[in-house]
């Protein structure tokens, strides 16, 4: 399928890398981009992703549009408050580019739909804030073979991993188990910079747009970390070692997704 | 002895065992940090008795959570 007039024009300063090029555009255009979480991640990501013309974006959160998410999630806006995240980031996505088609999913993802979820896309963005969605977001991608982009912002820091299957550690050869709820801050507990969804969740589209076009490298077996108080990136070598892990090991004893009972953040509590 | 610590040269002193790095660089919540010396993770139980070596590379890895939470109930 040849890139029409409007096409080449819209994508030209993608078109005009030699990385890139109208092949690889073709391949952002032909790809399917799953974001779990509409939030300070999912938003720039979501944003970055569709006015990159990645084809088929899949945005799966249960949320509504809450006053409190406006200062991070930018995909969001004052108008849409009350709406569902999906549909709002439905909207956005739309607005700035018709060529991408949006899947909403305005669900709670949970070991009993995940790997459907999953399975009809290319690449994975995680964009949850609590450890058990986190874990379960890896388990599912190493169990259907999906490459996936972990994230996490809290405070001044953010870090992020890229998980392909078969090249390098996932994010529970790293973090074992999810620590216990409350043991380990969350970002409502603890705050979170606006921005730094927007340096973290940019670099997750980084991440996915590079995978697709298969230009350069990924964070497979690296954690990106960020420091925004120091204003320092440190890209950590992650032991290669996977034999032990228990979900992508060689003697798996996760086989089966588990939903961790309690989520750190408690969904219920009024902001 | 000089080791590098989250990619910064630091001298400390001989024999200074993981756990006690832990302490003087002030980690948070240290029981869920994950550590990687030299590329190789290191458990939680053997922290207190693994004495670092001249010339080793440490790195602490935190958990973050962040992004959105509508998931799971
Ligand atoms: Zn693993």
């Amino acid at each position: 399928m040849a890139l029409t007039d409007k096409q080449i024009e819209r994508y030209s300063r993608h078109i005009i890398l030699k990385e890139i090029g109208v092949k690889g555009q073709k391949k952002l255009l032909n790809a399917k981009v799953l974001i779990i979480g509409a939030g300070g991640l999912g938003s720039p990501a979501a944003l970055y992703l569709a006015a990159a013309g990645v084809g088929t974006i899949g945005i799966a959160d249960a949320d509504v549009v809450d006053l409190s998410n406006l200062q991070r999630q930018v995909i969001h806006t004052t108008a849409n408050i009350g709406k569902a995240k999906v549909e709002s980031a439905k909207e956005a996505m739309e607005a700035i580019n018709p060529d991408v088609k949006v899947n909403v999913y305005q669900t709670f993802v949970d070991s009993t739909n995940i790997r459907e979820l999953i399975r009809e896309y290319d690449f994975i963005l995680d964009g949850t804030d609590n450890f058990p969605a986190k874990f379960l977001v890896n388990d599912a991608c190493v169990m259907e073979k999906k490459p996936f982009s972990h994230a996490g912002i809290i405070r001044f820091k953010g870090q992020l991993m890229t998980y392909v299957p078969g090249q390098g550690p996932c994010y529970r050869c790293v973090f074992k188990n999810p620590p216990p709820a409350d043991a380990v801050p969350t970002c409502k507990q603890a705050g979170v910079v606006g921005a730094m969804g927007g340096v973290i969740g940019s670099l997750q589209a980084m991440e996915a747009i590079k995978y697709i076009t298969g230009v350069g490298e990924l964070l497979t077996g690296y954690l990106l970390t960020y420091d925004a108080i120091k204003q320092e990136f440190h890209k950590v070598k992650l032991p290669s070692n996977t034999h032990s892990c228990a979900v992508c090991g060689d003697n798996p004893t996760i086989t089966e997704l588990v939903d961790y009972a309690q989520p750190t953040c408690e969904l219920k509590q009024k902001h | 002895m000089k080791i590098t610590v989250a990619g910064v040269n630091k001298e400390v002193k001989d024999g200074l065992t993981i756990g006690e790095l832990i302490q003087q660089e002030n980690v948070e919540t240290p029981e869920y940090v994950t550590v990687s010396v030299n590329e190789e993770f290191v458990d939680g139980q053997d922290r207190n008795e693994k004495s670092l070596k001249d010339g080793d590379v440490v790195e602490f890895l935190y958990f973050m959570g962040g992004g959105s939470h509508g998931f799971n109930r």
